[in-house]
């Protein structure tokens, strides 16, 4: 049994340990944010962050990432109530087939995560591992500028109330 | 995400069983056959509606109000459902939200053909708009039939006709039995332009929020009850053909149902997905293969296409006489294979239950695919439903159909469960049918710095072996029926009739020239697998034409877009050019070299398919002197697409097809040895990336409100190819005429 901390749950799954994360998510877990690509690290569209860093989902075996905690793009928001970045997104229009967008939005949360103010050549160097076939890069980079530029507006609030 | 709705019977019988509903239910009925044609000596009906002329083929109103809109053509990320609603919710006087809309489904929706050729708004947006304002204008005749008032005095607004006196009644209401079972009406009069609430205007697309939040979007997140997975083991190459494979080790791995071999085609199905991909990974390792080089030398692949037996199909036909005293221009040009590249591999999930096989595909052609599905399985077109949801974006013919097929067949092979399969990574690089290597070759005369003769030939592999078609449904275009132990042969390929045409797409310059020959060299050999890859040929021959309107330009010392101008007498490609150019600050471009990197400016100009979007671009790149390596630093784009029933839809097809193109332009290009493909991933087959993309891109939108769509999804390939080659040229005072531009090339062509 391996016991996974997904977007605060904790879920114990009876699956091979060397199943790579993106099958326990989409599988086990049903959850749809996160999307084959090339199973080799080269696309970026399963990426999820464990512990504030940004992974290849489709490369971690579960094993590794056992009880650490793991955030898809579901636990950012919902529909009804899109997280900051995702409310970018839609505000920009950043996506035309939208296949790679659950993976940019983590990676992009990854960074504001880490710095709140990144430079334009920061930005691109972060989000380079991640690929769009569409084109939508230029919509991606603003929506990802908007949020950078709110929080540099609005500094952090640390609230002490329990998400739950 | 739900599976869709039952079959046709089932459908049928739970709509009239829901008791609100009262139009009449779609059906695919006879009735509807004997319809398909227009009324003798009548006006045609416009868009889709000629093939599909009953209003309640693209509309129901349930009874309570609820309004649903149906289209043959298929979501793609292009933004189509946001625009058909938009469509649909100005005539009916509702909010976009109020419509719900049923794409590409064979027992739902009408035929529409395939999702392509940028004809989707053109065809069933025309349609739904003169079905929808043909519907209120009959819910209106119903209102004032039953208030015993006069028309006139009505209107509708929000789902409701209104009297002027305030009284109201719902559509709901209104929608008897049969309201809008007739045929559509050629002199239906649509909402005025001027009036327009939704059409010209950036509505959000209806589909962005789930795709952020992790909704189920796409084919790959269909879900159904008992679904189990399944892979199939490709062979290493085109011909290969399976030896031997000693499965049994293979069988007794934890989750394995089933493994099925069929001549070469060799897959397994699994309880849950990885499984599958370790089983699938297991028979790779244990199958043996008879392969044989049976790929051309790719050291010398253009004299091989060269070579190879062509019919020829005159574009403009005539002989061309190169004046004398002219000077005498000429040049050819090259492109490699280049690959669709979708993000998310091919996916498919099929269902073979009571003798009806269901697969859900994210093809850009569901009934296509179903005709072709019936051949390959020897089932009944009535017994195959093909149901669309959106994959990743596709651009064209990429191996949707084919996942179709492989869900298919593992799905008869294990009735009563539903089979997911989606392709890896190489399976989709290796097996996806590639956009054609071409040649083109141009012979131009010049006097008094105008263009007085042209002659043009382009050569080039088939630009569509989609499945659908000919005897059979066309299975031989699916890749499954190439491998199985009774193999169904690939039809040949025939061109594509012009006006669109294939290879020979835009392969007549807009331009006004006296005396112009073009022709195409269809050579039906294929030496790798090529279909439709957005644009088709017109991405190659505006290339060409467009960098040779700049060489010539630069012979004739004229600046490359007053050039263009001399020669341009269309009124809307002349505002484009002249809009782009200005936008950019084309006349007052400073070259100024940064450091090592060489700076230049470049113009492209086409009108899709010389019928469709009119569209033009300039660019500004650098060049690496060191490197060679090219980047695209700003494009500034003009484009007339018509009545714009989105703007901002527009602007994001545009800019992506810039950033498309730019990509296939510098980067992209099919690596393969005499036997295998070798470019089977992100390494061996690099695509832009954020490092690459320009600091900005503006895109003007020019609306037309009242005059046709034009089709713009395509419009960008073309003209951005040739912009960016002309930039370099600028840049380096060198010419590039084989896409793509690499870096190795740049650096040898400037000799550093």
């Amino acid at each position: 049994m391996i016991t996974l901390v997904v977007n605060g749950a904790s879920h114990r799954l009876d699956i091979d340990p060397a199943t790579p994360l993106l099958y326990a998510l989409r599988g086990e877990l049903g959850l749809n944010g996160a999307k084959f690509g090339c199973g080799l690290g080269q696309c970026g569209a399963c990426t999820v962050i464990v512990a504030g860093e940004p992974v290849y989902a489709c490369l971690v075996p579960v094993i590794a990432v056992e009880d650490r905690p793991i955030t898809t793009v579901e636990g950012l928001g919902t529909e009804e109530q899109p997280s900051p970045l995702q409310q970018a997104f839609i505000d920009e229009q950043a996506a035309q087939c939208g296949y790679c967008s659950a993976g940019m939005l983590m990676r992009a949360q990854a960074l504001l995560d880490r710095n709140p103010a990144p430079s334009d050549g920061e930005i691109r160097t972060r989000m380079a591992p991640n690929l769009c076939r569409c084109g939508s890069h230029m919509r991606v980079l603003r929506a990802i500028r908007r949020v950078s530029d709110a929080l540099r507006k609005t500094p952090p609030r640390r609230t002490w109330e329990s998400n739950e | 995400m739900s599976a869709g709705e039952p079959g046709p019977k089932a459908s049928r019988r739970a709509f009239l069983a829901g008791g609100g509903a009262l139009v009449v239910s779609f059906s695919l009925s006879p009735r509807r056959l004997d319809a398909q044609t227009t009324s003798p000596g009548g006006p045609a009906l416009p868009g889709s509606l000629a093939k599909n002329p009953m209003l309640d083929s693209w509309i129901r109103i349930d009874g309570d109000g609820a309004i649903t809109v149906f289209t043959g053509k298929a979501e793609l990320g292009q933004g189509l459902k946001t625009a058909l609603a938009q469509l649909a919710a100005e005539e009916l006087m509702v909010a976009p939200e109020a419509i719900r809309l049923v794409a590409a489904d064979t027992a739902r929706t009408p035929d529409e053909g395939y999702t392509a050729g940028s004809h989707s708004i053109d065809n069933s947006g025309t349609a739904i708009r003169y079905a929808a304002a043909q519907a209120r204008a009959l819910l209106i005749g119903a209102a004032a039939a039953r208030l015993q008032v006069p028309p006139e005095r009505l209107h509708a607004e929000g789902g409701r006709v209104a009297v002027d006196d305030g009284r109201r009644v719902s559509y709901g209401e209104l929608v008897g039995d049969q309201l809008l079972h007739v045929r559509a009406d050629p002199q239906t009069n649509p909402v005025d332009p001027a009036l327009h609430r939704l059409v010209g205007k950036p509505v959000p697309r209806v589909d962005i929020p789930a795709k952020l939040t992790g909704g189920a979007a796409f084919v790959q997140d269909l879900r159904l009850p008992k679904m189990v997975h399944g892979r199939v083991v490709r062979p290493p190459s085109y011909g290969a053909r399976l030896r031997q494979i000693d499965g049994a080790a293979v069988e007794r791995l934890p989750g394995i149902l089933k493994i099925l071999r069929d001549g070469s085609y060799l897959a397994v199905i699994a309880e849950r997905e990885y499984q599958a991909i370790t089983a699938m990974r297991a028979l790779a390792a244990a199958a043996e293969w008879d392969e044989a080089p049976g790929l051309p030398d790719p050291g010398n692949l253009f004299d091989t296409l060269a070579a190879l037996p062509a019919q020829t199909v005159p574009v403009r036909d005539g002989p061309v006489e190169m004046p004398p005293g002219a000077q005498i221009v000429e040049a050819d040009y090259r492109r490699a294979y280049q690959m669709h590249g979708s993000i998310g591999p091919s996916c498919a999930v099929s269902l073979f239950e009571e003798g009806v096989l269901t697969v859900w595909t994210h093809s850009q052609g569901v009934y296509p695919l179903r005709a072709a599905l019936a051949g390959l399985t020897g089932l009944a077109p009535d017994k195959v439903r093909c149901i669309h949801l959106e994959g990743a974006g596709c651009y064209g013919h990429n191996g949707a159909d084919d996942a179709g097929a492989d869900a298919a067949l593992l799905a008869l092979a294990l009735p009563g469960r539903p089979v997911r399969v989606q392709w890896m990574r190489d399976d989709e690089h290796a097996w996806e049918p590639y956009g054609s290597a071409m040649l083109t070759r141009v012979r131009a005369a010049l006097d008094g710095g105008m263009i007085v003769a042209w002659d043009y030939t382009v050569r080039s592999n088939a630009h569509s072996t989609r499945p659908g078609g000919g005897p059979g449904g066309g299975a031989g275009n699916l890749l499954a029926a190439w491998h199985r132990a009774r193999p169904i042969a690939q039809p040949a390929p025939r061109p594509i009739p012009l006006p669109e045409g294939g290879g020979h797409r835009n392969a007549a310059p807009l331009y006004t020239i006296p005396a112009a020959r073009v022709m195409y060299e269809f050579v039906p050999e294929m030496t790798l697998r090529v279909s439709a890859l957005r644009g088709l040929g017109a991405y190659m021959n505006i290339f060409s034409i467009e960098s040779f309107i700049d060489e010539l330009a630069r012979e004739a010392r004229a600046d490359p877009v007053d050039f263009r101008l001399r020669h341009l007498d269309d009124p809307r490609a002349r505002e484009v050019v002249g809009t782009a150019a200005t936008r950019f600050g084309w006349s007052t471009f400073d070259r100024q070299p940064a450091g090592a990197q060489s700076r230049g400016r470049g113009f492209g100009f086409a009108r899709y398919k010389n019928l469709a979007a009119y569209l033009a671009v300039a660019v500004e790149v650098t060049v690496d002197r060191e490197t060679g390596r090219v980047r695209l630093v700003r494009a500034v784009a003009a484009v007339d697409s018509g009545e714009a029933v989105n703007p901002d839809g527009i602007k994001n097809q545009i800019e992506g097809g810039i950033l498309q193109s730019a990509s296939w332009t510098l980067y992209e290009s099919v690596v393969f040895d005499r036997t295998r493909v070798l470019s089977r991933d992100w390494g061996s087959y690099p695509i832009l990336r954020f490092k690459g993309v320009p600091d900005s891109i503006e895109i003007q939108v020019i609306d037309r409100p009242g005059t046709p769509f034009l089709g713009t999804g395509e419009a960008a390939q073309g003209p951005t190819a040739a912009a960016i080659a002309n930039a370099v040229a600028d840049a380096t005072g060198v010419r590039l005429r084989e896409v793509p531009l690499t870096a190795a090339r740049v650096k040898a062509a400037i000799g550093v």
